[in-house]
């Protein structure tokens, strides 16, 4: 066991560094990944620094090579990758190369992380309050009294805004919500004092109003403790909304660097003005099709209709769950209809109910004039040609064994249908050619995945889809393509949709009418238009406004 | 093809491990090109004979050549793993696929039973199996394959429940695929997999059970040579002459280092 | 009923059902399928010199003339009061005849649990702690090979070693501890390689879990995290084994004590076995599914004590 790092060791006191110098500076840093043999750069020489007071956010897509940049400066980096050039240096003493042992010196004491999933990033079997006393110790000068202790971590997580702190202190972890526990965990990350904070997309796993409470606290702690924080995020709303200054990060390197109002002005890369162009946020109304003229629908005409439907769950501990409560929908022929709430809101359920994957306790659906709930599976079966899924993360809903053919050919087959030619029509569909035809799905990106999945989808020319999530697991950039795909789809086809979603952001994008549920229930329904910029119900008008971004 | 070469060069060992198997396969197969002594036959007079260029193993109580024994031996024990394995294999992937594909009460039904069997050390039912069967070769196979069929039901309905619940299971019920076509299609491929890895596994975990029965004299009748038996007559001379137990026992812990080495090989391809 | 309550209830339920089940798959196996039972309890070579009416005399002793049930109903109901018959060979109550080999297995199999559960967190401490890659995969290669040698070649190979070699040990016999050591190495090795393969898992799995790189970030060192985070989330899976553990003790166990002509229960399950005493081989079966059961029941019990998570299950609504 080596002994709790005293104070007068750390770069923080024995430098007494002159305000001018940065928190963090990295230098042309260059990180490899091993790959089998060879070495793959992740990070090829970044420049990055972090002044006193500021905060900063670094933006990039997946594979950005993000995270692996902070890790590096946390000395956090996996086994399998190194450091090839470049230095880290905090408040001018360079750490880079330092090992474990004496870069806990430099973790907690001055350079504090919050951490992406909240769920994954607290030990399951120790109280919240053990943890956090953990943090405290392991930076305070050996002798402190072990009241002292308890008082800090108390006090550390009032700092980081929770509330009934004496009884989070006594929990575990499971007993907390996801906000609970993210704000536990930057109590944890405040607990050494540090100058400065990482963050890595701490609010990614986070419903928006629980994102925009922990950003505001967030901000007000840069306020409060003058200390600096460094925002790793996906989201270019967020990073527009709150930081001093972004770099924007591709590929390893840092393409874009600036104060907000000068990236937003005029941003002087190509790519950062691709993302800004494919923020949801920067569009006033909903996307218009390219290609043909949108069908006038028959004006009253239903392709979808659900009325008072209910679910409720066992849990195992005998408890009950109200997964959805008396829920109402009605789908117009031709259009986009966008059901949007929180985590818990039940739209999934409601979802699983309208496809037919989960029996509903009340209530029907009914598709077009057939009644859908309470069918036996056969005649079920039969309506599956007029109404399909779109999953949300088309890496689970692809059989990893199929190949594109196949996979698009199995609906065909399901029904006895011919397959053939059709294939390769429905693939030049969702714009992927003939090349692809024997690929299997782990040779595919995210986005071409989904679009296999949606070919699929269309392959029995069905007249409604019903979409969960279907673009939230991709990336900006990736997602403004498959939305845009949809709407030419809508238009050319005539279909109708069920949008699910959590993103107000992308609601704007392809919806014509919205319903907004909170808890099972149904709390608002009617025209896009309307709700989004005269919402009449306050839960509404939360969540539009936890919607990052809106400054843009 | 050098992607291929490169591929193995890269892990010797497993090339090793493969090696290994192959022989003791070819030693089962053809025993007669690996020596040219008779496992039966010895020369009384060579009694205990030291290994040596003449004999490799050495020689028995009797003057038999143990290396020919060894590689005769092969034969008896491998086939029995064999069949051992294959009715674990079959009848447990079939169990476990109904218990995880039918759910409910046929699930509960089939797990309480399979509770009871994996209740029972596999080696003491298997005695108890092998002592009501009668003593041979082939009710040892028997006894390793039926008290070895609870676990693999047990893998397999872990994979199938796995499988199941994945979104492509869902999604071919969506698109109106039926239920049967849902099974063969989906669940029963991706399933496998899992078990097949367990299956290579089981292979090395079968060698032992099937040796150990010999050891302990269930198997063959003396004159059959058998690794398990071989280890356990050797043993009654261990402080004056140990080559006669030790080297067929090392031939029998090679097979089973080399199986295991596989299937792990195995498992990692299913994991990318 | 309280969830904890039921939950009891429930795996109670449950280990009573496997004890029962294992009762009746035993006499199913034993005393049902083989066509004359009564011809299993004489040496096969002297079979067709007894004469009938002494086979029938015996068959009457043992009730095997009686109608299946009726005897399945007898066997229970003495079972039930701790009556598994007598042994053939011995003529001794089975149950007393199994107490009374019953220390020498128990101080054989824990001797050995302790010397296996030590060396398998060895093994996956040393394989999570070092930072030389050379190393590692030497360790991490230790629980395949010790899972893969043969008990009854390890046995011989010790008793070759330290006692002829040697001359460390005694090598046959029932001499005091000195006696003991070398059995319980040789049983130790089997029952340490699946531990160790699980510990190993689960030791990396939770080395580079989230919690652990919130605790770098706090300034924990190596140790800290392995002692104050890794250890606890990933010893709780090798419970899980435990019955594979018990199994393997039970097999070991018959070999080992075969090898070094230990008396045991399994050295007794050989003998009873060769020598077809149903009685004991019976009462041997059941006694080792009502261990299994009881140590099953034990982990189940202990699980949520040792788990916030899943005690958070079972007392619904008011956590802590």
């Amino acid at each position: 066991m080596t002994s709790p790092p005293v104070n007068a060791e750390t770069p923080a006191s024995t430098e007494a560094p002159p305000v001018s110098d940065p928190l963090l500076r990295i230098r042309g840093l260059a990180v490899d990944y091993r790959t089998g043999r060879e070495w793959t750069p992740a990070v090829r020489g970044v420049d990055l620094h972090v002044e006193p007071g500021e905060f900063v956010s670094l933006v990039g897509e997946s594979g950005s090579g993000k995270t692996t940049l902070i890790q590096g400066a946390l000395g956090l980096l996996p086994a399998a990758a190194r450091i090839r050039s470049g230095s880290i240096a905090y408040s001018d003493v360079d750490v880079t190369g330092w090992n474990d042992r004496r870069m806990a010196l430099v973790r907690g004491n001055y350079v504090g992380f919050i951490p992406q999933d909240p769920n994954t990033s607290l030990n399951p079997v120790k109280r919240v309050g053990q943890q956090v006393i953990e943090a405290v110790r392991f930076n305070r000068p050996r002798g402190t009294p072990a009241a002292r202790y308890r008082e800090a971590a108390l006090e550390s997580l009032r700092t980081a805004g929770l509330t009934d702190t004496e009884r989070v202190f006594h929990q575990y972890p499971h007993e907390l919500s996801g906000g609970m526990k993210q704000r536990a965990l930057i109590a944890i990350a405040l607990a050494g004092r540090p100058r400065i904070i990482v963050a890595d997309e701490p609010t990614s796993a986070l419903d928006v109003t629980v994102q925009k409470r922990i950003l505001d606290h967030l901000v007000r702690l840069r306020a409060e403790l003058g200390i600096g924080i460094l925002l790793v995020t996906h989201d270019l709303g967020i990073a527009l909304e709150r930081s001093d200054r972004i770099l924007v990060m591709r590929r390893g390197e840092i393409v874009e660097e600036g104060p907000v109002e000068r990236v937003v002005a005029g941003a002087t890369s190509e790519y950062t003005r691709r993302l800004l162009d494919a923020a949801p946020s920067r569009h006033a109304g909903r996307l218009t099709a390219d290609s043909a003229v949108r069908p006038q629908p028959r004006p009253g005409a239903v392709a979808l209709r659900a009325e008072g439907l209910s679910k409720t769950y066992r849990l195992r501990n005998r408890a009950v769950l109200r997964a959805l409560d008396t829920a109402d929908l009605t789908v117009r022929e031709g259009t986009t209809h966008a059901i949007v709430g929180e985590s818990g809101a039940g739209k999934s359920t409601l979802a699983g109910i309208l496809a037919g994957f989960v029996a509903a306790d009340h209530g029907t659906v009914h598709l077009g004039e057939r009644r859908l709930t309470g069918l036996p599976r056969k005649r079920l079966r039969e309506l599956r040609k007029d109404l399909q899924f779109v999953f949300q993360n088309p890496f689970t809903s692809l059989d990893p064994r199929f190949t594109v053919r196949r996979l698009i050919a199995e609906p065909l087959r399901a029904f006895g249908l011919p397959a053939g030619d059709r294939v390769t029509e429905l693939l030049a569909a969702v714009a992927l050619d003939g090349s692809y035809l024997d690929r299997l799905p782990s040779q595919l990106s995210g986005g071409q995945r989904q679009r296999v999945a949606i070919a699929r989808a269309l392959a029995l020319a069905p007249r409604v889809l019903i979409l969960d999530e279907a673009v939230s697991a991709l990336d900006v950039s990736v997602q403004a393509q498959i939305l845009r795909l949809l709407v030419d789809l809508q238009a050319e086809r005539g279909l109708s949709y069920v949008f699910v979603t959590h993103d107000l952001g992308v609601v704007r994008l392809i919806a014509d009418d919205v319903t907004v549920m909170r808890s099972g229930a149904v709390v608002e329904t009617g025209p896009a238009e309307q709700i989004l910029t005269a919402p009449r119900h306050e839960y509404t008008r939360q969540l539009l406004d936890a919607v990052p971004g809106a400054l843009v | 093809m050098t992607a291929f070469a490169s591929g193995w060069a890269r892990r010797p060992v497993l090339v090793v491990a493969w090696l290994v198997v192959l022989v003791a396969i070819g030693w089962a197969v053809a025993p007669h090109l690996f020596t040219s002594y008779s496992p039966f036959t010895g020369d009384p007079s060579a009694s205990f004979a030291p290994p040596g260029a003449e004999h490799w193993f050495g020689t028995d109580r009797l003057g038999r050549d143990l290396f020919a024994r060894s590689v005769y031996g092969a034969r008896t024990t491998l086939t029995a793993t064999l069949l051992a394995v294959l009715i674990a294999f079959g009848l447990g992937a079939v169990v476990g696929l109904i218990a995880g594909f039918a759910g409910g009460l046929a699930d509960t039904a089939i797990m309480r039973v399979v509770d009871v069997f994996l209740a029972i050390p596999s080696l003491l039912l298997a005695m108890v199996v092998v002592s009501v069967l009668g003593y041979s070769t082939n009710n040892i196979a028997l006894a390793v394959g039926i008290s070895s069929i609870a676990s693999f039901a047990r893998v397999m309905r872990a994979q199938v429940l796995t499988v199941v619940n994945q979104d492509y299971v869902k999604a071919a019920y969506g698109l109106g695929v039926g239920r049967l076509g849902v099974m063969t299609r989906h669940v029963v491929p991706n399933s496998l997999s899992a078990v097949i890895a367990l299956a290579a596994l089981e292979v090395g975990t079968g060698v032992l059970a099937v040796a150990s029965l010999g050891f302990l004299g269930y198997g063959a009748p003396p004159p059959q040579p058998e690794w398990g038996l071989l280890v356990a007559e050797g043993r009654d001379y261990v402080a004056v002459h140990p080559y006669a137990s030790i080297l067929p026992g090392l031939a029998l812990a090679a097979v089973v280092i080399a199986t295991h080495r596989i299937s792990t090989s195995f498992r990692k391809e299913n994991h990318r | 009923m309280t969830p904890v309550l039921h939950y009891i209830a429930l795996k109670t339920g449950r280990a009573l059902f496997v004890v029962w089940a294992a009762f009746t798959v035993t006499f199913v196996l034993l005393f049902v399928l083989p066509a004359n039972p009564v011809d299993l309890l004489f040496d096969p070579a002297e079979l067709n010199a007894i004469p009938p009416e002494v086979k029938a005399q015996v068959a009457d002793n043992y009730g095997f003339n009686e109608p299946v049930v009726l005897q399945y109903l007898d066997r229970l109901g003495h079972a039930l009061t701790g009556d598994f018959g007598n042994s053939v060979q011995s003529g001794k109550p089975v149950v007393g005849a199994v107490l009374d080999v019953l220390p020498s297995t128990l101080a054989l199999a824990a001797g050995a649990l302790a010397l296996a559960v030590l060396i398998a967190f060895g093994i996956a401490l040393v394989a999570t702690a070092t930072r030389r890659a050379w190393l590692r995969n030497l360790v991490e290669t230790l629980p395949s090979g010790a899972v893969s040698v043969p008990v009854f070649l390890s046995g011989v190979l010790m008793l070759q070693i330290f006692s002829f070699q040697l001359g460390w040990f005694p090598s046959f016999g029932d001499q005091g501890w000195r006696s003991l050591v070398l059995p319980l190495v040789t049983l130790a090795i089997p029952v340490a390689g699946p531990i160790a393969q699980l510990l190993v898992r689960s030791f990396a799995g939770e080395f580079h879990s989230g919690y652990v790189t919130t605790s770098w970030a706090k300034g924990a060192t190596r140790g800290r995290i392995i002692v104050g985070d890794v250890l606890r989330n990933a010893a709780l899976p090798a419970l899980t084994i435990a019955g594979v553990t018990f199994g393997n003790l039970i097999a070991g166990a018959v070999i080992t004590e075969t090898v070094f002509a230990r008396k045991g229960v399994g050295r007794m399950t050989q003998t009873a076995i060769n020598t077809l005493d149903l009685p004991l081989v019976a009462g041997i079966v059941v006694l080792v599914a009502v261990s299994f059961a009881v140590i099953n029941l034990a982990v189940d019990l202990i699980f949520p004590v040792l788990d916030p998570r899943l005690r958070a299950t079972l007392t619904a609504g008011n956590p802590g």
